[in-house]
């Protein structure tokens, strides 16, 4: 390779700011940018709504990674490790303005791998185990859903920073939510095994749909993408509950968390600040 | 002040050279990530930079690349900045990385969807635009998954000369 691979600049001798991988700053994800917090903004509620966010997407980035080697397809494995991927980038994004907002500076990887699972935030529906791959992609297209409706609102957000990471996350997620829909439909509408599945991942949602939907009206949206999909599916829409507070907003979360979380952090809580 | 313009010109050819790690047929000023390159008054250069996508892990390597290309170049002080908004769109790739990208066998993007206001309408039967193969020039293609070895590539086929071929989907 000829010095004209970036990568190399990387390798060269470089202070302790610039490592690899976690727990080492080698990156923060809002370097560079203008992070100063207009007047009259609402620190408390903003960095509660940054840390929701990024919860849901830390926690749905490492359920989605567990289908890597797993997936049905090679196609479908690196759809589903791309969706994280981007998922992941507005975690850490997401964390880092939480840390500027609530005052404590702590850094991303603070957030990420040294928190309790009572102190997440994310919705119960992201921790729930992948079950099988029509689960898998009936959760993705509620959550794609739900992120999108909310992040095209927050595009207005009276935090830039935040209104920015909207902005560029509604490209993404966009399409995240198409993915899930064509696959909805290809399976409800497919053998008479697909459907069955698709069905029942459809439904095994349902009871923590109460939560994402509560003080939100993003929901509107979700139904009408849920109603359109099945109907394309020829899938009858699953019954939503009306809306109910708590539980993983709350911090109160399933018995699938703390596995989740014990797998994330198990490096970076062994070997605090290690780089490789 | 002239010296200074003339600097900044020449701070700006220097970054815009840099090449993109993932795509490195591929210039930062190609990708349209280089937003700007000025000389403060004290002589510190300041290179503004984009990020493509959230997740996108060749940001750090992009920064670091102008950085250390700016330091070699006798630049003493470098500072690079990030701006969030607006996003970064596939519109902003060059017809010159356009014309890189095909010669490499990726297929470019087409004109990024506009955004409407209000709901993003999910289409379940869009009518795709035609791709047409880098290889064989044929519109006879169709896409095999819209993910590939990177956040910004689909993996298309084509039907002509049966070739796979990246393509970079518009965002
Ligand atoms: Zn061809």
């Amino acid at each position: 390779m000829s010095d004209d691979h970036v990568y190399l600049t990387l390798a060269e001798g470089h202070e302790d700011d610039t490592r690899w991988a976690y727990g080492t700053g080698f990156e923060d994800p809002l370097y560079g940018v203008d992070t100063a917090v207009p007047d009259g903004v609402d620190r408390e509620g903003l960095a509660a709504l940054c840390l929701a966010l990024g919860d849901d997407a830390l926690v749905s980035a490492q359920r989605l990674a567990e289908w890597t080697t797993r997936a049905p397809e090679l196609e479908e494995e690196v759809a589903l490790a791309n969706i994280g991927l981007d998922l992941l980038g507005q975690a850490r994004l997401l964390y880092a303005r939480c840390g500027q907002v609530d005052g404590t500076g702590r850094s991303e990887d603070v957030y990420a791998y040294f928190r309790a699972p009572d102190d997440f935030r994310n919705v119960a529906l992201a921790e729930l185990p992948n079950g099988d791959f029509a689960f898998t992609i009936a959760r993705l297209l509620i959550l794609a859903s739900w992120r999108l409706a909310h992040f095209e609102r927050l595009t207005a957000s009276p935090d830039p920073v935040l209104a920015a990471i909207a902005a560029k996350g509604v490209k993404e997620l966009t399409y995240h939510r198409q993915y899930a829909a064509e696959w909805v439909v290809r399976l409800g509408d497919g053998t008479e095994e697909s459907r069955r599945r698709m069905r029942a991942g459809l439904d095994g949602l349902v009871p923590y749909l109460g939560e994402l939907f509560d003080a939100h009206d993003a929901k509107t949206d979700v139904l009408a993408v849920l109603r359109q999909v099945t109907e394309a599916a020829d899938l009858p829409l699953p019954e939503v509950p009306s809306c109910q507070g708590g539980l993983g907003r709350d911090g109160a979360h399933t018995e699938h968390l703390a596995p989740l979380l014990a797998e994330l952090q198990s490096v970076a809580r062994a070997h605090p600040g290690a780089t490789w | 002040m002239v010296s200074v313009l003339t600097d900044a010109r020449r701070a700006r050819h220097i970054a815009e050279r840099v090449p993109d790690p993932e795509m490195p047929m591929l210039t930062l000023a190609d990708l349209g990530v280089l937003r700007e390159v000025t000389v403060e008054p004290d002589g510190t250069v300041v290179a503004v930079l984009t990020p493509t996508y959230s997740g996108c892990p060749a940001m750090a390597e992009m920064r670091a690349g102008v950085a250390a290309r700016l330091s070699a170049a006798g630049y003493e002080r470098v500072e690079v900045r990030t701006v969030l908004d607006p996003p970064w769109t596939t519109d902003w790739i060059t017809p010159e990385g356009r014309r890189k990208l095909a010669e490499h066998g990726i297929a470019p993007p087409g004109p990024a969807p506009r955004q409407p206001s209000g709901p993003v309408p999910l289409l379940l039967s869009a009518t795709r635009h035609v791709v047409a193969c880098p290889r064989c020039g044929a519109s006879d293609t169709e896409e095999t998954s819209r993910f590939g070895a990177t956040s910004c590539k689909a993996l298309w086929r084509c039907r002509a000369c049966r070739e796979p071929f990246e393509y970079v989907k518009e965002i």
